[in-house]
């Protein structure tokens, strides 16, 4: 989902930890990249964050973590 | 392979060959004529093939629709992503199939996101400045309808207690909606104010403006 917004789509990688009622993502990228993931007042994180959670399973909150 | 050169007795001849070799339509591939060629004379002498390139156009808006259809296949499994609306700096997609409601989301929630997520993805390709639009069941004409409503409620509301009413926060989309609604209304004012996202529209009645 990242991949093809990003310049160094091989420099990403995602942690995913699920527990009980949340699943938290950490998903690292190349330092310039950052910026395009946040994307301009965090956009782009926001919508990341949105479509993970229609994903999620019913009850679960999401945390994104991008560093 | 993406481009060649072929030959034909015409142009025409030489573009279809160069369509076949390369599997593609026309409308997706861009032909320079290299050489018109020539019948020669009586067609017996001096005929020369004519000779064309042919180059596919990468399509940024398809592989947009590739983007979003990879991002929705994680969301629900069967839905048919269409582009319903081409213009230079707008593409609006529309999703089809059954129960599409976890693809729109809590006030349309989803959509906006995968739009913002398509509009990024068209940033990167160089594609600047594109408004995308995705929309499902209708969802976006329902919510316009809603909107209206609401900006009409709103704007008499503002009239008869002579109030500011400011509305929930809302996307750019959306308050242009309500802006447009209320734009031909005379006696009403609207205004949009705080940061984004939350972002909101006030309409309150005019008030006379004092020009120095």
């Amino acid at each position: 989902m990242v991949a093809p917004l990003v310049d160094f789509p091989e420099q990403i990688v995602v942690y995913e930890q699920e527990e009980q009622h949340k699943v938290t993502y950490q998903l690292h990228v190349h330092e310039s990249d950052i910026g395009k993931v946040i994307g301009k007042d965090g956009r782009n994180a926001r919508a990341l964050r949105a479509v993970l959670r229609a994903g999620a399973d019913y009850g679960k909150r999401i945390y994104l973590d991008i560093r | 392979m993406n481009q060649l050169t072929a030959r034909g007795k015409t142009v025409d001849d030489a573009i279809q060959s160069a369509l076949q070799q390369l599997q593609a339509a026309k409308e997706d591939v861009e032909v320079t004529i290299i050489d018109e060629g020539s019948k020669g004379f009586l067609r017996l002498f001096g005929a020369k093939p004519a000779v064309v390139k042919v180059v596919i156009k990468t399509d940024v808006m398809k592989a947009a629709k590739a983007y979003l259809e990879s991002v929705i296949r994680h969301l629900h499994p069967n839905v048919q992503v269409e582009i319903t609306t081409r213009k230079k700096k707008h593409v609006m997609f529309t999703l089809s199939g059954e129960n599409l409601g976890i693809l729109i989301g809590k006030r349309g929630q989803t959509l906006n996101a995968l739009e913002q997520l398509v509009e990024q993805f068209l940033h990167q390709q160089k594609a600047y400045h594109v408004t995308v639009t995705v929309d499902a069941e209708g969802y976006r004409l329902k919510r316009r309808e809603t909107l209206e409503k609401l900006a009409v409620n709103a704007a008499s509301k503002a009239l008869a207690l002579q109030k500011a009413i400011p509305l929930e926060p809302m996307p750019a989309s959306e308050r242009k909606i309500i802006h447009a609604a209320l734009h031909k209304q005379q006696d009403v004012e609207t205004d949009s104010k705080g940061k984004e996202p939350n972002r909101y529209l006030i309409i309150q009645p005019s008030q006379e403006k004092s020009w120095q």
